[in-house]
C-alpha cells in the first residue's frame, strides 16, 4: 500500500507551477530563479508530485499562529 | 572612480622560487645587532627589511617607520625540511602515488572521470571535499602500479613530520623527491591546482623571513633590547642551519648529520606552530612557551577572533554601577573622574566660536582637554598654552570638550546578547566613582548591583549623536522586539510600594500627601475622596496619564466567577480616564516584562509618556514604601505551634499513604498506568503524592503567615520570591530530585543511597524527601540529599551557559547578513538568496505587535466603544 503524503495533516499543500505561473511569480517577487530556496529532486514530496528539475513548487501552510502563508521552491 | 570588488580569494602556496624573488635579502648571519646597537647587515634585523625606529629610513624603499610596511627576506635551508601545516597531506599524497614513477595510482580514464566530477561541482559551486576524498580511499588502497606496476609499500605517517616504509625512516629529502616525481595532469585528482601549487613546495628547501616590521624588537626601562619570539625562533634556526652547512662540508659522519637534521626539523616546525603533538613546545628563557606564527592567528586572542573581528576602542570607560532612583531612565550618572577625561569633540564654525573659546579659556570641569588644529595636530591644552590656543582659535579647529551634563553616550553591559544590551543614556555627572542608574533599567542589561561593571562609549560625530538620540535611546526599548511588551518597568521595591500605596483603602492627609508626591511632577492635587483625605489609589492616579484600561493583578486568585470590578481581594484592575477605580497595582500592572499599565500609555501616547510615567512610578513607589516602611525578618517565616502540628499531620499521613503505596507494590498489587512499569508507576504516585503533601503544608503555612506578612507581600505582588520559596522556608522543604526522579544513587551493590538504610528501602526519608523547613533545620541526611539536589542545579546552570553561548555565537553568524528587504521580504545581502517570503510569514514586526499578535482585538472593540 502506498501513502499519499500529502494526506498526511502534517504535510503541507505542494503544488507545481505552471511555466506561466513561474515566470509571473518571478517577476512580482523581483529574484532570480537561483535565489529561491531549494527543494531537491529526490525528495518524498517532490518524487510525489513528479515535479522535474527547474520546477517551481508552491508550499501553502496553514498555522494557527501566522494563519495561512504561502512559499515557494526551486526543484534543484 | 569604479569601486573594485573582491570577486574571490583563492590560496596558493610560495614555492621556492617566489620565496627568493621576493626578499631583499638572504640571512646568513644569527646576529641581530652589533655592540653599539646598530643592525648588522645579512643579519635577521637587516636594515634593508624595513624600519622600526622612527626617524630611519627603509633601506629598500626609502619609506619611514610608519610608512613602508617591510620587505621579506629569506634563509637558504641547508638540507629540506617538512612544513607542518601540510605533512598530514604529504603522507596522503605518498600514498596516492608510486613510490617508483610518481604516477596517482589509478588508471588515466578512472582519473579522468573523476576530475571531471570535481569540475562539475566546482562549476556548482559545491562542496568536492568528498571526491577528494574518495580518490584518497581508492588509491591508497590499490597495492600495485597501474603504469608502470611497482608493488606499493605503505607509507606509515608518524606525527608530527615522520614517514616511514616498513620501519625504514624517509628523509625529507627523500620525500620531496617523490613529490617532484607527481606529474601536473594527476594533481586535479587529489583537488590540488598545479598552477598554484607543486607538491614537493610543502617540502621546504626556502623559508621566507618575515619583516622586522612583524617582529619588532623592544626596548626595556633597562636600555636592553628585547627581541620578539618570531626573532629567537629564527636566530635558533639560522644557528642550527650554519652548523649543519659547516658539518656537512667538514665531512662530518652520517650520524652527526642527521642529528642536525632532525634538530632543524624541529626548529623550523616550532617555528610555524609551537603547539604540535608529539614534539615539545620550545620555551623562552624563563619557562614561556614562544609564541610562534601559528600561535599569533590561533584562538581567541589570535589575529582573526583577536584582533580582526574584535577591535578595542577610545572615549570609553568602565566601572562599577549603582543604583539611583532619582536618575531618569534614560539618564547615567558618571563619576566627575570620569568625566573629565572622556571628551566630545566640538567643530568650531563661526558661529559657535566665542562658546567654544569659553570651554578653552576655563581652567575647572567642563573645559576643553585637547584642540586639534586644521593640520590635523592634536595639542593637549595645559596652563601655558591655554591663552595663546584660545587667541589662535578659528573655524575648523577641533575642540575636544569633556563630558558633561546632556551630552548622550551609549551604555553597554556584557554579555550583549539583545539590542537592549546597548542603549543611549543622558549623562549626569555626578560626585563619587560608580556609574548610577535608575534600577528600573536593569531587566533589559540584566544587571544587578552586586559588583557588576559597565561600559561606557562617547560618540565622536554629529551623525553619531543623532543616531544614538534616534535609535538608540533608553525610552525607545521599553518594548522589548522578543515578544511586543515592556521589558523596563518597576522591580523588587517599586512593585512592593505600590501594592502597599493601592491595595485597598488607605488614607492619607494632605501633610502625608505632599511627603509622598513631593518628587513627582503634581503641579495639583485632586479633591480629597474622604473628608480632607485621599486614598492611595487616588495617589497612583496623580502619575496616570489618560488612559481607560480593566485587567486582572498578579494577585488574582482565578476565581471560577471572576467579578470583575467587584472583586473581594481587589484583584480586579479598573483604570477610566487615568483614574485608578478599584484594583491593586503589583508586577502584572507596572512589572518588567509584565506592565500592562507601561504597555498601553506606550501605545496611546508614546515612549516619551512612558520614560515619564516609569520614572514618576518609580519615585512614587519607593516614597510609598518608605512611608510605611518595608522589612522581612527570621520572624516573618513563624507559624503557631498549631499550625506546625497541621503540617506535621499532612506530612505524616502523606508518609503512610507512600508506605501503603510501597506495600502495595511488594505484594504486587499496584496497577501499572498505561505505558509504564510498575516501578515506573510506584515512583510517578511516590511523587504526586509527596509533591502534594509539601503544597498542602504551604498553604497551612500561607494561611497562618497572612496577607500582611513582608514576605507573603512580595510573593503575592510579584515582587520577589515565590510561595514555593515561603512554603520551603516555613513549611516543608520537600522532595530533592536528580534529572527529575527520586534520589537513587549511592550504593549500587546495596541498593541504597547511604549505609544508614535497608538495602532496597523505597521511603519517603531513604530517597532524598527532606521534611524539616529551611527555618527548622536539615538533620544530616535531610543535608546531604539537599547538597546532591543542590549539585545538580549548580551544574546545570553551569553547562546551560556555555552551550548556549556557543549555540548563540554560531546563530549570529549564520544570520548576521540577513536583511528584511523594504518589501517585506528576508534575503540575504551578499548573495540576494531568499530565506523568507514574508518576515516571520506574517510580516510581523515583533516589537510593535501585542505580545506577539498582530492585531489587538481587544484593544480595538474597547476603542470603538469608548468613541460611542
Amino acid at each position: 500500500m502506498k501513502v499519499k503524503l500529502q494526506d498526511h495533516i502534517l504535510v503541507p499543500k505542494h503544488e507545481i507551477l505552471s511555466e506561466e505561473e513561474a515566470r509571473e511569480l518571478l517577476e512580482t517577487l523581483g529574484v532570480k530563479e537561483e535565489e529561491l530556496p531549494k527543494i531537491r529532486v529526490d525528495d518524498p514530496i517532490v518524487k510525489e508530485l513528479g515535479a522535474k528539475r527547474g520546477n517551481i513548487i508552491r508550499i501553502i501552510r496553514e498555522d494557527e499562529l501566522v494563519g495561512v502563508s504561502i512559499a515557494y521552491r526551486l526543484v534543484v | 572612480m569604479i569601486p573594485k570588488r573582491v570577486s574571490g580569494i583563492k590560496f596558493e602556496v610560495l614555492g621556492p622560487k617566489e620565496i627568493r624573488k621576493m626578499s631583499v635579502v638572504k640571512i646568513i648571519t644569527p646576529e641581530t645587532y652589533d655592540d653599539d646597537g646598530f643592525p648588522i647587515e645579512f643579519g635577521l634585523m637587516d636594515p634593508r627589511l624595513g624600519v622600526i625606529d622612527p626617524g630611519l629610513k627603509c633601506r629598500t624603499c626609502g619609506g619611514r617607520a610608519g610608512e613602508c610596511s617591510g620587505h621579506f627576506g629569506h634563509i637558504e635551508l641547508a638540507a629540506p625540511v617538512i612544513h607542518v601545516g601540510y605533512a598530514k597531506l604529504i603522507a596522503r599524497l605518498l600514498n596516492g602515488t608510486c613510490r617508483e614513477c610518481g604516477r596517482i595510482l589509478m588508471k588515466d580514464e578512472r582519473r579522468d572521470r573523476f576530475i571531471e566530477m570535481i569540475e562539475e561541482r566546482k562549476k556548482l559551486g559545491r562542496e568536492y571535499d568528498d571526491i577528494i576524498k574518495e580518490v584518497f580511499r581508492i588509491t591508497k588502497s590499490t597495492k600495485k602500479c597501474p603504469h608502470c606496476g611497482t608493488e606499493q609499500i605503505e607509507v606509515k605517517f608518524e606525527k608530527p613530520t615522520f614517514y616511514y616504509e616498513n620501519e625504514h625512516r624517509l628523509t625529507p629529502r627523500d620525500v620531496r623527491e617523490r613529490l617532484e616525481k607527481i606529474p601536473d595532469e594527476d594533481l586535479p585528482a587529489f583537488g590540488m591546482d598545479p598552477q598554484a601549487v607543486r607538491p614537493e613546495w610543502m617540502v621546504l628547501t626556502v623559508l621566507p623571513v618575515p619583516p622586522v616590521t612583524v617582529r619588532p624588537s623592544i626596548i626595556l626601562e633597562t636600555g636592553q633590547r628585547s627581541e620578539d619570539d618570531l626573532t629567537h625562533k629564527l636566530v635558533d634556526i639560522i644557528r642550527i642551519n650554519q652548523r649543519f652547512m659547516e658539518n656537512k662540508e667538514a665531512g662530518a659522519p652520517q650520524l652527526i648529520l642527521e642529528d642536525l637534521w632532525e634538530l632543524l626539523q624541529y626548529h623550523v616546525t616550532t617555528y610555524l606552530d609551537n603547539e604540535v603533538s608529539g614534539i615539545p613546545p620550545a620555551r623562552h628563557r624563563s619557562g614561556r612557551p614562544l609564541k610562534t606564527l601559528a600561535q599569533r592567528l590561533k584562538g581567541k586572542e589570535g589575529r582573526f577572533r583577536g584582533s580582526l573581528s574584535g577591535k578595542r576602542v577610545n572615549f570609553s570607560a568602565r566601572t562599577v554601577i549603582s543604583p539611583d532612583p532619582n536618575l531618569s531612565i534614560n539618564e547615567v550618572g558618571v563619576p566627575q573622574e570620569i568625566a573629565e577625561e572622556l571628551t566630545v569633540p566640538i567643530y568650531v564654525t563661526s558661529k559657535n566660536i566665542d562658546e567654544v573659546r569659553e570651554f578653552i579659556l576655563r581652567d575647572e570641569h567642563p573645559k576643553a582637554n585637547y584642540v586639534i588644529r586644521e593640520d590635523g595636530r592634536r595639542i593637549r591644552i595645559i596652563e601655558s598654552n591655554r591663552d595663546e590656543l584660545a587667541e589662535k582659535l578659528s573655524p575648523g579647529w577641533i575642540v575636544e570638550r569633556q563630558l558633561m551634563d546632556g551630552d548622550i553616550v551609549l551604555f553597554n553591559r556584557q554579555p550583549s546578547l539583545h539590542r537592549m544590551s546597548i542603549m543611549a543614556h543622558y549623562v549626569r555627572v555626578l560626585p563619587y566613582k560608580t556609574f548610577r542608574l535608575n534600577p528600573a533599567v536593569c531587566p533589559p542589561y540584566n544587571a544587578d548591583f552586586d559588583g557588576d561593571e559597565m561600559n561606557l562609549h562617547v560618540p565622536q560625530s554629529l551623525e553619531a549623536q543623532a543616531e544614538a538620540k534616534m535609535l538608540m535611546a533608553v525610552q525607545d526599548h521599553i518594548l522589548s522586539p522578543r515578544f511586543g511588551g515592556p521589558i523596563i518597568g518597576g522591580i523588587h521595591d517599586h512593585i512592593s510600594g505600590l501594592y502597599l500605596l493601592t491595595r485597598g483603602e488607605k488614607l492619607f492627609n494632605k501633610a502625608e500627601v505632599m511627603e509622598i508626591v513631593r518628587p513627582l511632577e503634581v503641579t495639583k492635587l485632586p479633591e480629597p475622596k474622604y473628608d480632607g483625605k485621599w486614598s492611595g489609589k487616588q495617589i497612583f492616579s496623580m502619575i496616570l496619564p489618560d488612559i481607560t484600561i480593566e485587567f486582572k493583578a498578579e494577585i488574582c486568585q482565578n476565581c471560577e466567577v471572576c467579578k470583575g470590578v467587584e472583586c473581594e481581594n481587589d484583584a480586579y484592575v479598573y483604570i477610566k480616564d487615568g483614574v485608578l477605580v478599584t484594583g491593586t497595582i503589583d508586577e502584572n500592572a507596572v512589572g518588567a516584562f509584565k506592565g500592562i499599565i507601561i504597555d498601553e500609555i506606550i501605545r496611546k501616547f508614546g515612549s516619551e509618556e512612558a520614560k515619564k510615567f516609569i520614572d514618576n512610578m518609580t519615585k512614587l513607589a519607593i516614597r510609598a514604601i518608605m512611608y510605611t516602611g518595608f522589612t522581612v525578618g527570621i520572624d516573618d517565616i513563624d507559624i503557631p505551634d498549631e499550625a506546625r502540628k497541621q503540617i506535621e499531620q499532612v506530612i505524616k499521613e502523606a508518609e503512610e499513604r507512600v508506605w501503603r503505596l510501597i506495600d502495595a507494590y511488594n505484594q504486587g498489587n499496584l496497577e501499572p498506568m498505561p505505558g509504564r512499569s510498575t516501578e515506573e508507576t510506584l515512583e510517578m504516585k511516590i511523587m504526586q503524592e509527596l509533591g502534594r503533601a509539601r503544597d498542602m503544608a504551604g498553604k497551612i503555612a500561607g494561611k497562618y503567615l497572612g496577607m500582611e506578612n513582608a514576605a507573603v507581600i512580595m510573593a503575592v505582588s510579584g515582587a520577589r520570591g515565590s510561595m514555593l520559596n515561603l512554603t520551603q522556608m516555613v513549611a516543608c522543604i520537600g522532595q530533592q530530585s536528580v534529572r527529575g526522579e527520586r534520589i537513587r544513587r549511592g550504593y549500587t551493590y546495596t541498593d541504597r543511597t547511604l549505609p544508614h538504610f535497608k538495602p532496597g528501602d523505597l521511603g519517603p526519608e531513604a530517597r532524598g524527601f527532606i521534611r524539616s523547613s529551611y527555618k527548622e533545620g536539615l538533620n544530616p541526611i535531610e543535608f546531604f540529599f539537599h547538597a546532591v539536589g543542590g549539585r545538580e542545579g549548580l551544574v546545570d546552570t553551569a553547562v546551560r551557559t556555555s552551550q548556549s553561548g556557543y549555540l548563540q555565537r554560531r546563530l549570529i553568524n549564520a544570520l548576521q547578513d540577513l536583511k528584511v528587504d523594504y518589501d517585506g521580504m528576508v534575503k540575504e545581502q551578499t548573495s540576494g538568496l531568499l530565506i523568507q517570503f514574508r518576515y516571520g510569514q506574517d510580516g510581523i514586526d515583533p516589537m510593535k505587535s501585542f505580545r506577539g499578535k498582530g492585531v489587538d482585538v481587544k484593544r480595538i472593540i474597547r476603542e470603538v466603544k469608548t468613541e460611542e
